[in-house]
């Protein structure tokens, strides 16, 4: 159970080519994250890091090397398969939120359940609880622009959640809210690490990246680090 | 995700920017709305001239003089004075012609008439007591003309509605009162039942005289304007038309057909003429309007391209949350199709409402034909399932890590 592994990245390469040159975004980087595990890639603007996420996510494809994500060769499938993957097994926690705008947060957070054609009724009853969960059971009708960035980062939390999927994948959850309510957004991560969601977060903040259990540093397209396992979590203040 | 939660999400989308939507829905309903009205119009015009033709008498056929030559000059059609009361004797007693009833031999003529106050300019007919039967004329008061008047050459008038209502505006009773038709003086002596009809030959807007009277006293002419004939039965108007077209080819000393100096037209010549005049014009119109409505189609496209672009981010976070290409698609492609269906409904709305107008204030026929707005109903879907198709494509094919970095 310990060492189940989610994700497995072996020599996976990206290689962005234009007429005049070929940029190496990401350079043979291989590991492993086992289920249950709070990892946080590091790394400078430029070292890769996205495009490392880009694929983790199944946004992208890399150029070369195998992604296996929950036992799927994601490496291989076409857009609509990664539509399919990116669904079932990926919960997205972006930087600039991307709710829908003019729509409630129980209307986001069903949006992925609508897409895998959960019925109506069970959708509704999972946004609530996801909601509940991380404390927006009083705003189930507000719309986006009634809600403050940490609020709205909750929301999008619960529609990562939605549909139960096999990582959450954060790109830089507390870039666009303020501190305190940034620590709140990482507590949440901390208890949902507890109850044996895996999180992978990218971050460029060393005091973020503290509260993940792991650090894997990238840079210049290669993994420079890769921090111990189980190591101490950063207590939320 | 159902159709149905799309169309409620595409509904939300389209309200978000109403004005935008009704300026990009515009198009189609000018369009639509046009198509419809034009094709309301050429029908009702249709039934209105074909009425008109057929209330000028069954069985008929009308003989007249054809254009003359002089050298190899042709003049104008209808010009002739090569008919005669003689030839309309002799159609009338010839063993030959054996398929027409009766002959009604006619003079007309646009001319002015007065009264004390008011005058017109009106077609007077010089007409035999035969006319009435030949164009199923009625009388509301009074007689029409006899043969002893035509005999006698008395000045005695038939009129129609049109002209009682334009000479006697008081409403007095034209019967005995008398009218002054090129400076003479008539005798009303009876009133025709209005047949209605309006525009190029309206059959309540002429004065009846005594043929004689007509031609020695008022026009100076000693030829016919047109002979009409009422054949036996439908059944043997090709007949008719063929045993009096011989006849008068022999009285006219002419041996090649073509040659003639008269045409013989049957009511449903006329007819086809009239039908196939408006169904081109019908069609003409209905073109142009038809352009308006590939205008509209193409500024539905430009709206969906903007939107396409504007939510952009959108696009991007439904692909990453797992929306597939088709889900995308439908999603643009039911936003373009209610744009446009609705622009559809609104149009329909509107031309049914301008013909009803038109109808109303010109009292004419109000004829709105089902398959033309079960037409314009697809049409319009149609329109939105062509133009939105591109954008909606557009929309599908980004990328979503570019879709979401957009800014």
């Amino acid at each position: 159970m310990k060492d189940e592994p989610i994700i497995q990245a072996s020599h996976l390469s990206k290689i962005y080519k234009t007429d005049v040159l070929e940029t190496v975004a990401l350079d043979d980087v291989s590991f492993t994250i086992n289920k249950g595990e709070f990892v946080a890639i590091m790394g400078p603007s430029g070292s890769g890091k996205s495009t490392l996420m880009h694929i983790l996510g199944a946004l992208d494809t890399p150029t070369s090397g195998e992604y296996i994500l929950d036992g799927e060769n994601v490496s291989l499938l076409k857009d609509d398969e990664l539509a399919d993957i990116r669904n079932r097994k990926i919960g997205f926690i972006f930087q600039a939120f991307n709710l829908l705008p003019r729509t409630t947060t129980m209307q986001n957070v069903m949006l992925p359940m609508a897409y895998a054609g959960v019925p109506k009724e069970e959708r509704q009853e999972r946004a609530k609880k996801f909601l509940e969960m991380v404390g927006l059971g009083n705003r189930l009708t507000h719309t986006s622009n009634q809600l403050s960035g940490g609020q709205q980062q909750r929301v999008a939390i619960a529609r990562g959640l939605a549909m139960n999927p096999a990582i959450l994948l954060a790109d830089e959850p507390t870039g666009n809210i303020a501190s305190n309510q940034a620590s709140e957004i990482m507590s949440i991560f901390q208890d949902l690490n507890d109850q044996g969601h895996t999180i992978v977060m990218i971050t460029h903040e060393p005091d973020i990246a503290e509260h993940a259990r792991r650090i894997i540093h990238v840079k210049d397209g290669h993994l420079v680090k890769d921090g111990d396992d189980h190591k101490q979590r950063k207590a939320v203040k | 995700m159902e159709y149905s939660e799309l169309i409620i999400e595409a509904i939300g989308t389209l309200t978000v920017n109403k004005l935008r939507t009704a300026l990009a829905t515009l198009g189609i309903v000018i369009g639509i709305g046009s198509v419809i009205a034009l094709i309301s119009l050429g029908q009702a015009s249709q039934q209105a001239i074909q009425s008109q033709i057929q209330s000028l008498g069954a069985n008929l056929l009308t003989v007249n003089p054809g254009a003359q030559r002089t050298g190899t000059v042709r003049e104008a059609a209808g010009g002739g004075t090569t008919l005669t009361l003689a030839d309309a004797t002799a159609i009338e007693t010839s063993t030959d012609v054996t398929a027409v009833q009766t002959v009604s031999p006619e003079a007309a003529k646009r001319t002015q008439v007065t009264t004390g106050a008011s005058n017109t300019n009106t077609q007077v007919i010089g007409a035999t007591a035969a006319y009435a039967n030949v164009h199923k004329i009625s009388m509301s008061e009074g007689n029409f003309l006899t043969d002893s008047d035509d005999q006698n050459m008395t000045k005695v008038a038939v009129v129609g509605s049109q002209v009682v209502s334009d000479l006697f505006t008081d409403g007095s009773d034209p019967i005995g009162q008398s009218i002054r038709i090129s400076g003479q003086t008539f005798h009303i002596i009876g009133v025709t039942v209005s047949k209605g009809g309006t525009g190029f030959q309206n059959q309540d807007d002429i004065i009846y005289v005594p043929l004689s009277t007509a031609q020695k006293q008022l026009f100076g002419i000693d030829y016919l304007t047109s002979i009409a004939l009422e054949a036996k039965s439908s059944d043997v108007m090709t007949d008719a038309q063929n045993q009096v077209g011989y006849l008068l080819l022999a009285r006219h000393k002419f041996n090649d057909p073509t040659q003639a100096d008269f045409s013989i037209l049957s009511q449903q010549d006329i007819l086809n003429t009239a039908s196939s005049t408006t169904g081109t014009f019908t069609t003409l119109l209905s073109g142009v309007a038809a352009i308006s409505l590939l205008v509209g189609g193409i500024g539905i496209m430009n709206i969906m391209l903007v939107t396409v672009t504007e939510r952009t981010r959108e696009i991007g976070l439904r692909k990453a949350l797992g929306a597939k290409k088709k889900t995308i698609v439908a999603q643009f492609l039911i936003e373009a199709i209610i744009l446009t269906f609705s622009g559809g409904i609104i149009g329909v709305g509107f031309g049914v409402l301008a013909s009803f107008l038109y109808s109303t204030f010109t009292k004419s026929l109000f004829v709105i034909s089902p398959m033309s707005v079960l037409l314009a109903f697809v049409v319009s879907a149609a329109i939105g399932i062509l133009f939105g198709w591109y954008p909606a494509r557009r929309a599908a094919n980004l990328q979503p890590i570019e879709a979401l970095r957009y800014e």
